[in-house]
């Protein structure tokens, strides 16, 4: 079952070659030998290899650095996609820098990504957008359970729901939200149900009871 | 809300849905009133929220992607176009161009489906009841089409990552150039019973207007956005499946009102029959690419968006090298779209609210997910 991993999930294009059992034991014997001294970049041991990311060059990146030169900890790439990674502290000033000089008018999306074995268990993402650059980049911060981040209402007014959307799902604070109460959720909702200690199927059981009646929804 | 409302004070608290008619499905909107102005909204949302990001973290990147269709569910087949290229670019691999092109004419079909099914609910709420029998006749011939095609008329699943499942039946150019050919008409049929209609102008004209400044701070896309007069279209800024080879134009408004919005879209389905026209003509022979029974992309991120009918539709898919997402995010266009909501009613009379919902085209699933 892990050679067949290898040799269909992590082989990028997986050359249509149809037929499939018989032909596999000869054809993965050479792909498996034949990687081998290229493989570095998804050689995918035991614990899953980091992000091979590789550093964003260019323009923009070193004028990031050169204002932010401590907080801004990475300027990266990952498959054509540029990235920012910098303290929570720095977020609002680095979308205020890249909305006002470098023409990121448009914040696409703020999102989470949980990581509960982390000091630091939240990565949150905002995604921008230029319209005259016509480019898209993403800043990313990470930020311990229970810390409070500074809102981005105030540099783009789209911001309001998306980050109530992060609380409702997460249970990340904004300081200085005009409104943050949940938005998908009922608002007396106990539980953040993309947190990964969450299991699918788990709910507010006193809420389901009290509201529709029910002694348990699943 | 204030304990007691007398009718001659002069704020009275309003509540707008969550089942009525012209809110397109569960959407509540608390309204403040003074008389019949619009002083002041709140949107309550989140009646069909099914955690679909959630369910993505817990099924294989394959098992995940009929989830995406029941998210807005009148044009499912773009959501799967956003998950299937959003998967495709963590795997780093492209579909084979049949199935590419394929891709495009499905798509385009179903953005036709999608705004027909907007104008038509549309219409109907502004006061227009033949409309909507005409939109939903034409609109079954493009189900007709999907359900030819897959089996499915609504929650498609057309694609898969990597590239098709099903090849293309006998007759299906032969169905989607006759579609093509009866549809134009049409359209300029809507536009005889609509576009100078003196109560459809009325209802219409300077009503929900939403500059294109506006628009993008509340990060608003799709028709809104063009209909402000930015000319912006993810298919032409950021060519995905090989629209760069297709000539179309990005209709545009001025005002950014509701009338322009109508026109903008109207314009828009014939943008798509000319796409399809084009993409019909020329599907190329070959393999229509082939599922990898399993997907582990490596450890990395992703974010790939599309122009889906509504605005501009993402997936932010983060993989942890297993054959599961570690984290799913859909960018839904209905969700951030409807935020601007407040902006656009405020000042104007209740009964604009019922046309300023309809302009926006939200699909609750959409929002909720």
């Amino acid at each position: 079952m892990a050679d067949e991993h290898n040799a269909e999930g992590s082989t990028p294009p997986p050359a249509p070659g149809g037929a499939s059992e018989p032909v596999k034991p000869p054809a993965a014997a050479p792909k498996a030998a034949a990687p081998k001294p290229a493989a570095a970049a998804h050689a995918a041991p035991k614990p899953p290899a980091p992000m091979a990311a590789t550093p964003w060059e260019g323009e923009l990146p070193s004028q990031i650095k050169e204002r932010f030169p401590d907080e801004v900890t990475a300027c990266s790439s990952y498959l054509g996609q540029n990235f920012v990674v910098a303290k929570p502290d720095a977020v609002i000033p680095l979308l205020e820098f890249l909305k006002l000089e470098a023409d990121f008018d448009y914040l696409v999306d703020i999102t989470a990504v949980d990581y509960p074995n982390r000091a630091e268990r939240f990565d949150l993402v905002y995604i921008l957008y230029s319209f005259p650059r016509n480019e898209r980049v993403r800043v990313k911060t990470a930020i311990a359970d229970g810390t409070e981040l500074p809102t981005a209402v105030h540099v783009h007014t789209g911001a309001n729901w998306l980050e109530r959307e992060v609380f409702d799902m997460f249970g990340i604070q904004f300081a200085g939200h005009p409104d943050m109460r949940r938005i998908l959720l009922p608002e007396e909702w106990q539980g953040f149900p993309l947190r990964k200690e969450m299991s699918i199927i788990q709910q507010d059981d006193r809420w389901v009871r009290e509201n529709l009646g029910i002694e348990s929804g699943h | 809300m204030p304990e007691t409302t007398f009718l001659d004070s002069t704020e009275l608290v309003l509540n707008m849905g969550p089942q009525h008619p012209s809110t397109h499905g569960v959407l509540r909107v608390i309204l403040k009133l003074d008389g019949e102005k619009v002083i002041g909204t709140e949107c309550v949302i989140g009646y069909l929220h099914r955690g679909v990001e959630k369910i993505g973290e817990n099924r294989t990147y394959q098992q995940f992607a009929p989830y995406v269709d029941r998210m807005d569910y009148v044009a499912s087949v773009s959501n799967g176009l956003g998950y299937c290229l959003a998967v495709e670019k963590l795997l780093n691999i492209e579909a084979p161009p049949r199935a590419q092109v394929t891709r495009v004419i499905l798509t385009e079909l179903n953005r036709i489906a999608s705004h027909l099914l907007w104008l038509g609910t549309h219409a109907l709420d502004i006061g227009a009841i033949t409309p909507v029998f005409y939109c939903f006749r034409e609109r079954e011939e493009v189900l007709k089409i999907f359900e030819n095609y897959c089996g499915a008329r609504l929650t498609t699943h057309a694609f898969r990552i990597g590239g098709l499942q099903y090849e293309l039946y006998d007759g299906f150019e032969e169905q989607v150039k006759a579609f093509c050919d009866m549809f134009l008409p049409k359209v300029d049929e809507y536009e005889e019973l609509l576009t100078n209609n003196r109560i459809w102008v009325a209802r219409l004209k300077g009503v929900g207007i939403l500059s294109g400044d506006e628009c993008k701070e509340f990060g608003v896309t799709g028709p809104v956005l063009r209909a402000a007069g930015v000319k912006w279209d993810l298919r032409k800024a950021q060519p995905y499946s090989g629209y760069e080879q297709y000539d179309f134009e990005i209709p545009t408004g001025e005002n950014g009102d509701t009338y322009d919005r109508y026109t903008v879209r109207m314009e828009e389905m014939r943008q798509s029959v000319r796409i399809i026209r084009q993409a019909v003509a020329k599907i190329p022979e070959g393999p229509i690419g082939k599922t990898p029974k399993v997907i582990k992309p490596p450890t990395g991120e992703a974010y790939v968006s599309i122009e889906a009918p509504k605005g501009e539709l993402g997936y932010f898919i983060v993989s942890d090298n297993s054959t599961q997402p570690y984290r799913v995010r859909v960018r839904p266009p209905s969700f951030v779209n409807l935020q601007a909501l407040d902006r656009m009613v405020r000042g104007g009379l209740i009964a604009d609210v019922v046309a300023i919902v309809g302009t926006l085209d939200i699909v609750l699933g959409e929002v909720d997910r």
